[in-house]
């Protein structure tokens, strides 16, 4: 039988942008860790890889409001119905939040924002110490948000695929639809 | 779609489920270094550099006690030859700098500071910039920054043998002892020269690297005053003697760069290179006002030694990364207690 699923470009851009994401994730915590010199080699992934993500995010949300999603299975219990479309809302707000969050903290600190040699950003806020100081913190903390959520749907996504059987993982899954029939 | 699963088969699911969990979260809590006690972490180093009193809440966590200036950086054209950084192209840039004292104690008295400290931000007119911050000492106490760390843990240490075995274990530290045990004291930030220390690579326009270390060499004559009279004199002496000297005339360094020749230890600031190195004067640093710190634009600036203008990058030297990473974090916590160094100028935000 056939599943609905997302288009081909949505899948594509969803498993690109999760290996993104989580590389970025590892990447942040471990920069903070280090005084060696892969703090400064880490860095400079961390920044243009995150400002990567914010575009792809907005391709990614152009494409979710003109195609759409396929509806969630009728027999899930509403509950994890409601679950699963606020953890999306949350991860699709993290995406945007997490980029513009590192932008505006280095705007804030007066930092250069360099992507690499001879492409840099402006900046999208004034100095101000202060906020800097809060979005230094958002930027940490939600971070950690951000991990805790994706791991909450990696597990739901392996529920699906796993116990529950029911089409939603397959929806997502990163290969072609003739290999699920 | 699959037949829905056996109790069995579900049992196993939920293993693997767990299992991918657990695993991710394990990862991610090694890369965090939260399994390696032992890393060398920023919050180590900059915990150790905390005087016995703690911190000086929203001030640095080193180099605490400083003033504000501005100024202009006169590039003459001639670091050219190097790097093909704007800020070296003739032209006169503008400045946002920091006098300061190598210590992070806030109460100690302006005498008692060995190394003194002169921080630029130099901004170019394409939005390029060059941030460094420089010491009187002409090389490091170490090599590498887990031997700073080593050393504030043994200067700190009440153990009357900690400083005998750390200088066993790390003797290029004997260099900077005889430096600070016989170079001339003066009464002026202006006298003083400032070694940037650390190398970084210059790329000319040809595209060829050069490794180049610089200072800023003094246009005023340092006048040698012994400790003992400085100790005398107000705790915050340099800083009223560099309000009076400017008043008086102009405040200027010459900044002059050092290129290293194939051997040289480009990856150790504890070692000077030998005598006769190629050095080039490429421009002079004049002082136009200067500011209280607490009111003062330098105040904010995190003078991350990695900020360089394009034709210029870090080296093989490990201490510009390991600055970095220490100063971001100085810079967030002082940023966190912005409330306790409020702004004194009528009208200042508070
Ligand atoms: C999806 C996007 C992003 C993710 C998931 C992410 C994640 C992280 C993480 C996990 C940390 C370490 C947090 C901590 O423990 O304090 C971090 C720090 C940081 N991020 Fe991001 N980030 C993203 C985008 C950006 C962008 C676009 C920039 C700048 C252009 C940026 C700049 C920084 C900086 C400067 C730090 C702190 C470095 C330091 O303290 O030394 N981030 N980020
Ligand atoms: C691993 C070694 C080092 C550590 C951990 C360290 C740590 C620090 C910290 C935490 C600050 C305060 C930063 C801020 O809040 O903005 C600071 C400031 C400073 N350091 Fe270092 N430092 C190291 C090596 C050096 C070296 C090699 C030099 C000289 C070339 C140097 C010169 C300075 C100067 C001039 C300042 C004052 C910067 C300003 O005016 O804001 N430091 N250091």
């Amino acid at each position: 039988m056939t599943v609905a699923r997302f288009s081909p470009l949505q899948r594509l851009v969803h498993w690109v942008m999760a290996a993104c994401i989580l590389a970025m994730l590892f990447i942040g915590v471990g920069m903070v860790s280090t005084i060696s010199a892969r703090y400064l080699t880490l860095v400079s992934i961390h920044k243009p890889l995150g400002i990567a993500i914010l575009v792809l995010a907005l391709l990614r949300l152009v494409l979710r409001l003109r195609r759409g999603a396929p509806p969630l299975p009728a027999d899930l219990p509403e509950p994890m119905k409601l679950a699963a479309h606020l953890s999306h809302l949350v991860l699709y707000g993290l995406m945007f939040a997490m980029p513009l969050l590192g932008w505006a903290m280095l705007s804030a600190e007066g930092y250069p924002v360099v992507l690499f040699d001879g492409l840099r950003l402006p900046p999208i806020l004034p100095q101000n110490l202060e906020l800097y100081a809060l979005l230094r913190g958002a930027h940490g903390y939600l971070a950690y948000a951000f991990f805790a959520v994706i791991l909450l749907h990696l597990g739901a996504a392996l529920f699906h695929a796993l116990v529950r059987r029911d089409g939603v993982f397959e929806a997502m899954a990163p290969v072609p639809t003739r290999a699920l029939d | 779609m699959q037949p829905p699963s056996t109790p069995h088969f579900r049992l196993g699911a939920f293993a693997v489920i767990a299992g991918v969990l657990c695993g991710a979260t394990a990862a991610f809590a090694y890369t965090a270094g939260w399994l390696s006690p032992g890393r060398l972490s920023r919050e180590k180093v900059v915990g150790a550099l905390s005087p016995p009193g703690g911190p000086a809440p929203g001030h640095r966590r080193n180099h605490v006690k400083g003033i504000c200036f501005t100024g202009t950086f006169e590039a003459n054209g001639a670091g050219a030859a190097l790097s093909r950084a704007r800020l070296l192209a003739a032209g006169a840039y503008p400045v946002i700098g920091r006098l300061n004292l190598g210590t992070a104690a806030i109460s100690e008295p302006d005498a008692k500071a060995r190394v003194r400290g002169l921080s630029l931000q130099i901004l170019g007119p394409d939005g390029s910039e060059w941030r460094t911050g420089m010491i009187t000492p002409p090389f490091f106490p170490v090599s590498t920054p887990e031997a700073f760390y080593a050393l504030l843990q043994a200067s700190a240490s009440k153990e009357p043998g900690a400083m005998p075995a750390f200088a066993a274990a790390h003797p290029e530290i004997a260099a900077f002892g005889a430096w600070a045990g016989s170079a001339p004291w003066t009464g002026s930030y202006a006298e003083e020269r400032y070694n940037g220390i650390n190398a970084f690579v210059f790329t000319d326009a040809g595209g060829s690297d050069h490794v180049v270390r610089w200072s800023m060499r003094p246009a005023a004559q340092p006048v040698p005053v012994p400790p003992d009279h400085l100790a005398t004199r107000a705790p915050d002496f340099l800083n009223q003697e560099i309000r009076t000297r400017l008043a008086a005339g102009p405040v200027r360094w010459t900044m002059a760069l050092t290129v290293a020749e194939p051997g040289d230890p480009v990856d150790d600031p504890s070692k000077a290179w030998p005598e006769g190195r190629r050095t080039i004067d490429v421009g002079t640093l004049t002082i136009q006002a200067l500011q209280e710190e607490a009111d003062g634009p330098c105040r904010d600036v995190n003078y991350d030694p990695t900020v360089l203008p394009d034709g210029i990058r870090t080296s093989a030297d490990p201490f510009p990364a390991a600055r970095s990473s220490a100063y971001a974090l100085s810079y967030r916590r002082r940023a966190a207690e912005a409330g306790s160094y409020p702004h004194t100028a009528p009208g200042a935000r508070p």
